[in-house]
């Protein structure tokens, strides 16, 4: 009896909680999301500025899109005058805080265009968060020679 | 009044002495900003395969000044902000770049086809050229430049990342290496370096 009542206020507890604690996703705003679009079906880097407004980190885990078969999240870093890049599980970004993914640094690799992607296109990408969470964002597609978002930079910048 | 001969003499010789020496600019060194190395490396030697397919060596870039750098075109972040800077490198230079060419070279043949490296390279500076070749002949002009590249395991669909140095090499227009540019160096320091080197005229 008291272990099931125990379990009940428990439960009640998580729901409220959990009611009062929003998505990771609904905390989160996106902008400079842009794409460098590299010739024929070459993997592209997305790049974006994720910012915060919740009490609490949240941390972005991958992306997905329906333009590109593969998206993941990669860093790139120097080590001893070498270029490497390697695959990361997330991204946090701190509470009242952003995640800037740059050139560089943190971007998110898309592989295998369904369809070519053109600079001046818009492409979709779907945000994970790692509670599950997603959120929808618009990158604008930019030349290869690009060296950022450019004006008018898409999700509601 | 007595001295004068005297200093007009010294003048002659000395004018004497640089068309002897085919050039003033080997008595002063050029200011360079960059890392300095002149005589510390080989000059530039290569056999290789430019983006339309023909083979191509260090001579047929004799009397331009080169811009030398390792890349790989699946490399979706570091290699394409590096051939965008040095694009805005290029623009700075203004009707002078046109005696610089780009040299990309490709650390990962097996994937760098000419035609591939053509679109790429294009997409960036006219005066980029993408070089690919036999594995030995790359490894050699890596090593050459004590460059490095190391290729990734595979993932599962058979993708792979070549992790490779960040260094740039110039070379004047007779081949010889003469500044190294790191990402941690100013684009104005390698703007500055490039001017020098092409508004000097000298071939060396």
């Amino acid at each position: 009896m008291k272990s099931s009542f125990a379990t009940l206020s428990l439960l009640t507890g998580l729901l409220l909680a959990s009611a009062l604690h929003a998505t990771a996703a609904e905390h989160i705003r996106a902008s400079h999301a842009w794409i460098r679009v590299l010739p024929g079906d070459l993997p592209a880097g997305a790049y974006v500025t994720l910012a915060n407004d919740g009490d609490q980190a949240v941390a972005l885990s991958g992306a997905s899109s329906t333009a590109y078969a593969t998206v993941m999240l990669h860093r790139s870093s120097m080590q001893g005058g070498m270029s490497r890049m390697t695959m990361v599980d997330s991204l946090a970004v701190p509470a009242h805080g952003k995640a800037v993914l740059a050139p560089a640094g943190y971007h998110l690799m898309l592989m295998q265009p369904r369809s070519p992607v053109k600079p001046g296109d818009t492409v979709q990408l779907l945000l994970k968060f790692s509670d599950g969470s997603t959120l929808p964002a618009s990158f604008i597609a930019r030349p290869a020679d690009a060296l950022g978002a450019g004006d008018g930079s898409g999700a509601g910048h | 009044m007595k001295c004068r001969p005297l200093l007009l003499t010294a003048t002659a010789l000395l004018l004497a002495a640089c068309m002897v020496l085919g050039g003033c600019q080997n008595a002063t060194p050029l200011p360079f900003r960059l890392t300095n190395v002149t005589g510390h490396m080989p000059p530039l030697e290569f056999s290789l395969t430019n983006d339309q397919g023909k083979p191509v060596s260090a001579a047929d870039y004799t009397g331009k000044v080169v811009v030398l750098y390792f890349g790989y075109t699946h490399c979706p972040d570091v290699c394409p902000l590096t051939m965008a800077h040095l694009h805005v490198v290029m623009q700075r230079l203004g009707a002078l770049a046109d005696g610089a060419r780009i040299l990309f070279v490709s650390v990962d043949p097996g994937r760098d086809t000419p035609a591939v490296l053509h679109a790429y390279v294009n997409a960036f500076d006219p005066r980029a050229v993408g070089l690919t070749g036999k594995p030995g002949d790359i490894e050699a002009l890596v090593k050459r430049y004590r460059s490095a590249f190391t290729r990734e395991p595979a993932s599962k669909d058979g993708s792979y990342e070549v992790s490779h140095s960040s260094a740039i090499y110039v070379f004047d227009r007779d081949g010889k290496p003469r500044v190294l540019f790191t990402p941690a160096d100013s684009l104005d320091d390698l703007v500055h370096d490039l001017h020098l080197l092409l508004s000097s005229g000298a071939h060396s």
